[in-house]
């Protein structure tokens, strides 16, 4: 067994920017290791796809190409990428965490009698594969001990995609056997939930709050902050899930990125799928009662204290400094 | 519609974690467990096929009678969804919003990233991860408080299922989260605090 194998996804027929975290992930282990890296790309038509990936790699790229796998279906993927991988025999097989990930990939390491090891936000020498639990509260290093490939996915923005090598990678094309029977579910096309009206992504300063807020009841307090500091207001996936506020205000993995000047945590403990959305940001406050909160991992500046008894201090000297 | 509902205990939230002498795992002894917040979700949508097609909700949960190893992986990967489909040999679908039953199955909501959703038609017996939102947790009154006692509970060890597993990934050694910027914690009052930020805000960041 031997090389690494890195699995490209594509978003609207581009390169998606995680594959290419992956990739210097998958680039930084191959180092390590002495290996060869290698890139799959997907689909029913794949040469675009391959032509851009191949820009980007040392090593060759293999064209995983099936009419049946023009949209994705787990069953589909899974399938397909067993076969690769029996065919190739790589030590270690390199995915983006996406939620596409997270659909087959525990399968296909089941399939294979292993355990895909999921969300790794760094590689050491070992290789150690570090990944966080417990909502961030704790870090785990990893080692593989299985007799097959090495199945790791690693976390958006944990890899810089800018580390990716410069190449000009071969190209050659692997046709799975896949029957029509075997693909079991039947996708529809993706659809966009709601119109979004708001354009947190433009905002340049957002008051964000999260569960310490604790009822619906509590949010007018953040409300009146946004207001004073002349900020969008935004939440944590809690908050929408609850009703409190829209979904559309949701910001974090399943809601929306952003990069403003000053995002102002409020009761937010920072979890992943929040930081994800929100770590581009050029200035993070934290305000928070637990000194522990991930969010103080990320944040510039920082209170620990009671949200109830410093967001109305804070609104008020904001609003004097305005005067 | 019989529906199986698996789910598992999590340290509290607001629980302190602390690491163990060996750094192999945290301090278990002295900690709370509460019922992991989107298992509720998916405990929510069972009930609801079930009072609206009728049937069976059978929840099960793997773990030690409290500490042990298979709740430990367990905690990390959170792929069982997918893992159990495979080994059942089952189609799934994951992320799942919003599940309604049709003649030939189900049809299901799934989230994509970035506020996307799609439908999804899958035939049963199927299994199906559940994503938080989808649906309003209902909370637990007097009376079914009262009935849940009554209920069944059954235990099943590892060795009468015949389970033997060697693993194949090895969770070596845990430690608090290294810090990625260094924070400026403002102390005093919040008012204190407060007046501090905004210094911050006015000269440092200047958005203010």
């Amino acid at each position: 067994m031997s090389g690494v194998l890195v699995i490209f996804e594509d978003r609207a027929g581009k390169i998606s920017r995680i594959s290419w975290e992956a990739v210097a992930a998958g680039h930084k282990l191959a180092a390590s290791l002495g290996l060869p890296v290698t890139a799959a790309v997907i689909g029913a038509a794949t040469e675009s796809l391959a032509a851009e990936t191949a820009s980007k790699i040392t090593g060759k790229v293999i064209r995983v190409e099936h009419p049946l796998l023009g949209q994705y279906t787990a069953d589909g993927f899974t399938i397909a990428l067993h076969q690769l991988i029996q065919s190739e025999s790589p030590a270690y097989v390199v995915f983006p965490h996406t939620y596409q990930v997270r659909d087959y990939a525990p399968a296909l390491a089941a399939r294979l009698n292993e355990v895909l090891i999921s969300d790794v936000i760094s590689i050491a020498d070992g290789p150690v594969f570090t990944r966080q639990l417990l909502q961030g509260r704790l870090s785990g290093n990893y080692r593989h001990t299985g007799s097959g490939p090495c199945l790791v996915s690693v976390q958006a923005g944990a890899f810089r995609a800018d580390a990716a090598a410069t190449g000009s990678a071969e190209i050659s094309v692997f046709t799975p056997t896949i029957e029509p029977a075997q693909i079991r579910t039947k996708p529809g096309e993706p659809f966009r939930g709601s119109s979004q009206t708001i354009d947190l992504g433009s905002a340049q300063l957002i008051v964000s709050v999260g569960r310490g807020i604790k009822e619906a009841e509590n949010i007018p307090l953040v409300q009146a902050l946004a207001t004073a500091l002349g900020a969008e207001l935004a939440a944590s996936r809690p908050i929408c899930d609850n009703g409190w506020l829209p979904m559309e205000r949701q910001v974090g993995s399943s809601g929306q990125s952003v990069a403003p000047k000053l995002y102002l945590a409020v009761g937010i403990s920072g979890a992943i799928q929040h930081l994800v959305g929100m770590k581009a940001s050029q200035c993070v406050v934290a305000i928070n009662k637990d000194p522990d909160a991930p969010i103080f991992e990320i944040a510039d500046y920082g209170i620990v204290g009671d949200l109830f008894e410093v967001v109305p201090a804070l609104t008020e000297a904001i609003k004097a400094a305005k005067q | 519609m019989k529906i199986i509902v698996a789910i598992k205990q999590v340290p509290d939230r607001d629980a302190q974690v602390r690491i163990d002498a060996h750094a192999k795992w945290i301090e278990e002894s002295d900690l709370q467990y509460a019922l992991n917040e989107s298992d509720a979700y998916a405990l929510e949508e069972a009930l609801q096929l079930k009072e609206k097609h009728g049937g069976e909700v059978v929840v099960v949960s793997a773990g030690p009678e409290r500490v042990g190893q298979t709740i430990r992986e367990d905690l990390g990967l959170g792929q069982t969804g997918v893992i159990v489909a495979e080994l059942l040999n089952l189609p799934h679908a994951t992320l799942i919003l919003h599940v309604e039953k049709t003649d030939s199955g189900l049809t299901v909501k799934r989230e994509l990233e970035e506020g996307w959703f799609q439908t999804i038609e899958l035939p049963t017996p199927a299994v199906l991860t559940i994503q938080s939102g989808g649906n309003k947790l209902r909370y637990a009154t007097l009376m079914g408080i009262k009935r849940a006692k009554t209920k069944e509970v059954r235990r099943v060890t590892a060795a009468e299922l015949g389970v033997e597993a060697a693993p194949v990934v090895l969770l070596d050694r845990v430690a608090l989260p290294q810090k990625q910027k260094s924070t400026q914690i403002l102390p005093g009052t919040p008012k204190e605090a407060a007046a501090a930020l905004v210094e911050k805000l006015k000269f440092e960041v200047r958005v203010l």
